[in-house]
């Protein structure tokens, strides 16, 4: 077995008296892509930014690339490559110098440098802007640069933090798109993300944070199976009238959830409970709807708290 | 030895990236660093000094031309490393850019201060230049003012930085423009000769590193030069260093969170 390209043990970061990430124990493996998904302030960001060697683990043990992150630091960025959540792309340069000036800190020479410039404008199309300043791109074009940015120094592990927030569909689609290229090239990356479905389409593995900590973990068929059964039943009903809808149904220990009007029932289809549910739902007039389950009923339900909070 | 060198080289290349922006601007903020002291050359010197007596042979715009000329210096460092590098931290976030690479915290702080040593430099000898032009400077020894220049570049360049590392707004530089940077520029010997202070003022005053910045400009553009002036760019020297390791540490509590 291959060694792990990133390995956490325990892993705890502290900044003064919050404790961010309260000891998590992960495995990236060579090749895959792995995604940490989880709401604000759940420890994501902290976890990217220890991986990255910026930031020095406050207790645990932690490889990357089988280094040490606090004493091989230099090395190890050396290698990886990082997308980071806010553009921090220099507004000062243009497109090319962006990447150019980038190169250079990996210790390019001016040549080799603005070789890797080109090669990468043309992997993210982006050839034509060379000379435009940062300010002149949409939000995606920067997203993209910055993605060809992080490739300069043709990493093992690409970390991308929120790679996709605030793009339109087709930006998305785009970045998506680049990410696969890079699985096919053999290149491991860890992602975080507020979309499920990006989730599930990009990632081999990926776990659930809350607070700090882990509370979910394997590939994303597998925690939609554990947490969220198969199937989804919506229900968009008042508490009294659910009353009336349920009244001398077994749902057998389903698990259920309520945010506001709307009642989920999660279910395998062995149960049959599905149909059963549709039928009174109709009988009473009462909206429902049957769909499979997603990353979305998982990170919800395991994540979820009233929308008052 | 091969640490110190991959610490210059990736230190320059955080100057060059400064450089390579700069140079799309060199011209208009030259233009700009000469300004404000002609305008003090002219009002001052050649206003002013009409009823002001000779000060130790020199007319009084020979006298205050030495000073303008490293006031400048201090003036360009200060600028760039409080808003132009604060900008770079906070605004643009140019710092994490950089630090998600091999570069150090230290080789960041090092790249930055050269920079705005060089810069420095440069607005200094323009200035210097003028002088020229205006036949205020009599003697060759002035060409020493370029590595003098460069020297109080470097310092206060990484005094700025340690201000930036440490500021939590733009707010806090007018602070220590007014109770820090105002203060050296009147107090310095730019303006009146120190040596006709009180002996308590002029003690203070050695520890202005301006002060001894003027000294040296002005030994060199009379050609009085003494092997006095060692100690007082060893002075300078002594102020850069901690300066240094204050900004380092600085920015790594900011930045390293």
């Amino acid at each position: 077995m291959t060694e792990p390209v990133v390995e956490a043990t325990d892993l705890k970061k502290r900044h003064g008296d919050f404790e961010a990430v309260r000891g998590i124990s992960f495995r990236i493996e060579a090749g895959s892509c792995f995604g940490i998904l989880g709401p604000n302030g759940a420890g994501k960001t902290s976890t990217l930014r220890m991986v990255q060697a910026v930031s020095a683990p406050s207790a645990g043990r932690l490889r990357v690339l089988g280094l040490d992150p606090v004493s091989d630091g230099a090395t190890v960025r050396s290698r990886i490559g990082v997308v980071p959540q806010d553009d921090n792309l220099d507004p000062d340069l243009d497109v090319r110098e962006n990447l150019y000036v980038y190169a250079r800190y990996f210790r390019m020479s001016r040549a080799e440098a603005e070789r890797r410039a080109k090669t990468l404008l043309e992997f993210v199309s982006l050839t034509e802007k060379s000379n435009r300043r940062i300010r002149e791109l949409s939000g995606g074009m920067k997203r993209r640069l910055v993605i060809a940015r992080a490739l300069v120094n043709e990493p093992e592990l690409v970390v991308l933090d929120e790679p996709t927030t605030g793009l339109d569909p087709q930006a998305r689609h785009h970045v998506w798109q680049k990410l696969r290229e890079l699985k096919e090239r053999g290149v491991t990356t860890a992602i975080t993300t507020h979309y499920m479905d990006e989730a599930e389409r990009l990632c081999d593995v990926v776990v659930i944070m809350d607070g700090g900590r882990i509370i979910a973990t394997g590939a994303p068929a597998a925690v939609i199976r554990e947490h969220a059964g198969e199937e989804v039943v919506e229900l968009e009903v008042s508490e009294e009238d659910e009353k009336k809808i349920l009244d001398g149904l077994s749902l057998e220990g389903a698990l259920t959830e309520r945010t506001g009007d709307t009642r989920r029932f999660f279910l395998s289809r062995r149960s049959g409970l599905a149909d059963r549910l549709i039928e009174r739902a109709r009988a009473a007039r009462a909206p429902c709807s049957l769909r499979n389950a997603s990353l979305e009923d998982v990170f919800l339900r395991l994540t979820g708290r009233d929308l008052s909070e | 030895m091969i640490r110190a060198a991959s610490f210059a080289r990736n230190a320059c290349r955080v100057t060059l990236r400064n450089m390579l922006v700069w140079r799309r601007l060199a011209l208009p903020s030259s233009i700009g660093y000469v300004g404000e002291p002609l305008l003090y050359l002219v009002a001052l010197g050649f206003g002013l000094g009409q009823v002001v007596p000779r000060l130790g042979g020199m007319t009084y715009a020979e006298f205050i031309a030495p000073g303008l000329v490293v006031s400048t210096v201090m003036y360009t460092a200060t600028f760039e490393c409080t808003f132009g590098s604060y900008t770079r931290m906070e605004t643009q976030g140019t710092y994490d850019a950089i630090l998600a690479t091999p570069i150090s915290i230290g080789e960041l702080v090092a790249g930055e201060i050269l920079f705005g040593g060089i810069k420095a430099a440069f607005s200094g000898v323009i200035v210097l230049g003028v002088a020229r032009a205006f036949g205020l400077v009599p003697s060759w020894w002035a060409l020493g003012i370029a590595p003098v220049a460069l020297l109080a570049g470097l310092l206060f360049s990484a005094m700025a930085l340690v201000t930036s590392s440490f500021s939590k707004s733009y707010d806090v530089f007018n602070y220590y423009f007014t109770l820090i940077i105002a203060p050296m520029y009147l107090f310095g010997g730019v303006f009146f000769p120190l040596d006709r202070m009180p002996v308590w003022i002029q003690r203070a005053a050695l520890l202005v590193p301006l002060t001894h910045v003027v000294t040296l400009s002005r030994s060199l553009v009379r050609g009085t030069v003494s092997a006095g002036l060692v100690g007082n760019a060893a002075v300078l020297v002594g102020f850069l260093c901690p300066a240094y390791f204050l900004a380092e540490y600085g920015l790594r509590r900011r930045l390293e969170r």
